[in-house]
């Protein structure tokens, strides 16, 4: 009985030990508990000097390739090669898992999508990139710099990597009408119920937002990832209308590509890569088209960590990802538009910045670019009666029920 | 003789044992006490407390001060209560069904297979294990498609995708656990019982019901424990083939890596971890841990 005792005393001790170093290992992390609006004054890199040696990245998959995948794709190789740094990247699945990696402070950089820059910007992970440091920042796409999701304080946070738009993707042989409008997947009547396809990720609300925005003026949606109780309810009544003609939700592209190859999915939301895949496998029609009240998208941002151990080889991959030949590997691999205007004469594809409106300014601005929901609007009206991304999570689990 | 021998042959470090027992109990001890307190309580403990903490909207971060919002949340949202709901329904249908397809299987593999055919069967049985979950789950989605095998063997009736094929493809990912103990339960009851039954007139129902049901049922509970456990917790195969469906770990997994809320998720998973514990509570009273 004595021994028992002691030995839950010495369980309980070594609970509250492990507790204590969780709450401080917490706490260390993120001491930062600023709002929106108190940018931490972090200043950016005056020179380049010699490289360290070493790079530690955080990416999106395919966009560090070192022959693994597919021996004739690799420009991690040359880039270790020319530069002595030896690259280890590590992928992250969401934008959140590249908040968290970026974190531990183990990381010189991140290939940062806009749901994530804003919230590493005022969290004090990222510093800010001097441009004159990255020569082929001069020939990026103009569209793509000083934008709201990567840069602040009238400085930018990172050098644009590439962008995409999530269009609306339809199997013609079933949906003989060409669509035009995202009524096709928001009409309560659509004929296409249970065929219809959704991006399961709670930013999807911004994309019943933006149909809101054109169809419903009533609700003064201006931007769809500012949005107050009231429009959010919306867009969340929209969705949950939806949800009883949605056949299934899909996060992981593989999926998506199934579903439209054996015809359980005719219709939905969609990356241009996925209908290129469908499109390539030949075992499916599918068409993709810009619908009339727009679209949302991702532009992605090399960002370099605020206390970075190797910066200057940090320095030198972001002029190498965003060099012409390297970019438009990297962009014909991942299926997007590259941010470097030169990249277009290098692609083994001579269409293929056509096929993505690499160049097209006008079609990116009519792209919605991805950037997290906060309470203070991220439209930049000032106002702060906006709905937060918890919220929109906790709001797609109702959704989906 | 040989003690002397012992004694003789011991080094500095055998001696220094022998005469201490309790350094030595506490050396040998140490590592597992360790590796379950710290790693394994401790982490639970962990995750309780903070349930209790609360997450600064903007940035993510964990504020570690006292309150009892998320648990509130957790019992009182009608979503968490009707994914929970929905959760236990499916866990439970797949012990059901796994337990009925392993029933006759366990008991011609025990009982009435030739040793070869016996070792053949456990081979085949167990085989599944070494193939990913992942290809499986996949090959489950194909089999269910619009068009696809099953939608042409029973002329167009495939249950396609939701709940009943997650229900399928859990109940075939986990039958193995169940097929396991069954066998070694019906193993355990001699066959002079079931003759026995048979020679006083039962008919087989009877027999099965009566003689063969009381004595293996502490191995089917314990088959239904992991059957029910690992259902609880999965998120994947209801992502795969599940439609638009979402059970309990996906809400956990959804408040975590998402919504980056870990106070919001740790309390959201005390509830698999009640329901555990209750079923656990109830099985002990049937006597199936004895027979894991």
């Amino acid at each position: 009985m004595i021994t028992r005792t002691k030995l839950s005393a010495i369980a309980v001790a070594a609970a509250l030990l492990v507790t204590i170093a969780g709450c401080s290992g917490g706490g260390g992390g993120g001491s930062s508990t600023s709002p929106q609006g108190n940018l931490p004054n972090i200043a950016a890199q005056k020179k380049l000097g010699a490289g360290e040696g070493k790079l530690n990245i955080i990416v999106w998959a395919g966009y560090a390739e070192d022959g693994a995948d597919d021996p004739t794709v690799d420009w991690v190789t040359p880039f270790e090669k020319q530069t002595g740094c030896q690259v280890n990247a590590k992928t992250a699945g969401t934008s959140d898992e590249m908040v968290q990696l970026m974190r531990t402070g183990q990381y010189d950089g991140v290939s940062a999508s806009g749901d994530a820059t804003l919230r590493l910007i005022y969290g004090g992970d990222v510093a800010p990139v001097n441009t004159s440091l990255v020569p082929n920042y001069a020939t990026i796409s103009d569209f793509l710099k000083m934008k709201a999701w990567n840069s602040a304080g009238g400085k930018m946070y990172g050098i644009p990597h590439g962008w995409g738009a999530n269009v609306l993707m339809y199997n013609p042989a079933v949906v003989t009408t060409a669509p035009d409008s995202w009524s096709a997947v928001f009409d309560k009547n659509s004929p296409y119920a249970g065929k219809i396809t959704a991006y399961d990720s709670p930013i999807y609300i911004a994309d019943a937002a933006l149909y809101l925005k054109a169809t419903d003026p009533s609700l003064g949606i201006k931007d769809p990832y500012s949005l107050t109780e009231k429009q959010l309810n919306a867009a969340v009544a929209l969705l949950k209308t939806q949800n009883a003609n949605v056949g299934e939700y899909w996060s992981d592209y593989t999926k998506e590509v199934e579903a439209f190859e054996s015809g359980s999915s005719v219709i939905g939301t969609t990356w241009q890569v996925i209908a290129n895949l469908v499109q390539s496998d030949g075992k499916a029609q599918v068409k993709t088209v810009v619908p009339k009240e727009g679209v949302t998208g991702w532009s992605d941002t090399w960002m370099i960590a605020a206390k970075a151990k190797h910066p200057n080889c940090m320095y030198q991959w972001m002029d190498w990802i965003t060099s012409a030949k390297v970019n438009a590997q990297v962009a014909e691999w991942f299926g997007e538009a590259p941010a470097q205007t030169k990249s277009c004469a290098e692609t083994s594809d001579p269409a293929f910045c056509d096929t993505y409106h690499a160049t097209d300014a006008a079609y990116a601005a009519n792209i919605h670019y991805w950037t997290t929901p906060q309470t203070a609007c991220v439209d930049g009206s000032g106002k702060t009666d906006c709905t937060a991304y918890s919220e929109w999570t906790t709001k797609w689990q109702q959704i989906k029920g | 003789m040989a003690a002397d021998q012992g004694v003789a042959k011991r080094g500095p470090v055998s001696a220094f044992f022998a005469t201490r027992p309790k350094t030595r109990l506490g050396l040998l001890l140490a590592p597992p006490l360790l590796w379950l307190v710290v790693a394994y309580l401790g982490s639970i403990v962990v995750l309780l407390i903070t349930a209790f903490w609360s997450v600064n909207g903007f940035t993510g971060a964990v504020v570690p001060t006292f309150q009892l919002g998320n648990i509130v949340s957790v019992f009182s949202e009608p979503l968490y209560r009707e994914v929970t709901l929905r959760t236990i329904v499916v866990a439970l249908s797949v012990t059901v069904v796994d337990a009925v397809i392993a029933f006759p299987m366990a008991f011609y593999m025990a009982k009435i297979a030739s040793p070869r055919t016996r070792a053949f069967f456990l081979v085949a049985v167990t085989t599944p294990l070494w193939a990913s979950y992942l290809v499986k789950a996949y090959a489950w989605r194909v089999l269910l498609e619009p068009n696809g095998p099953i939608d042409i063997i029973t002329g167009g009736h495939s249950p396609g995708y939701g709940l009943p094929a997650t229900v399928i493809t859990l109940a075939y990912l986990w039958l193995p656990y169940m097929i396991i103990p069954m066998f070694a339960g019906f193993d355990r009851v001699p066959s002079s019982l079931i003759e026995a039954s048979a020679d006083l007139g039962a008919s087989t129902g009877r027999t099965v019901r009566s003689i063969i049901l009381p004595l293996v049922f502490p191995a089917v509970a314990a088959g239904s424990i992991f059957t029910f456990s690992l259902s609880l917790g999965d998120y994947i195969a209801v992502t795969i083939v599940g439609g638009k469906t979402q059970l309990l770990a996906n809400l956990i997994y959804g408040q975590l890596v998402t919504a980056n809320n870990q106070p919001l998720a740790a309390a959201l998973s005390i509830v698999p971890l009640i329901a555990i514990i209750l079923y656990l509570l109830a099985m002990r009273r049937t006597g199936a841990l004895e027979s894991i």
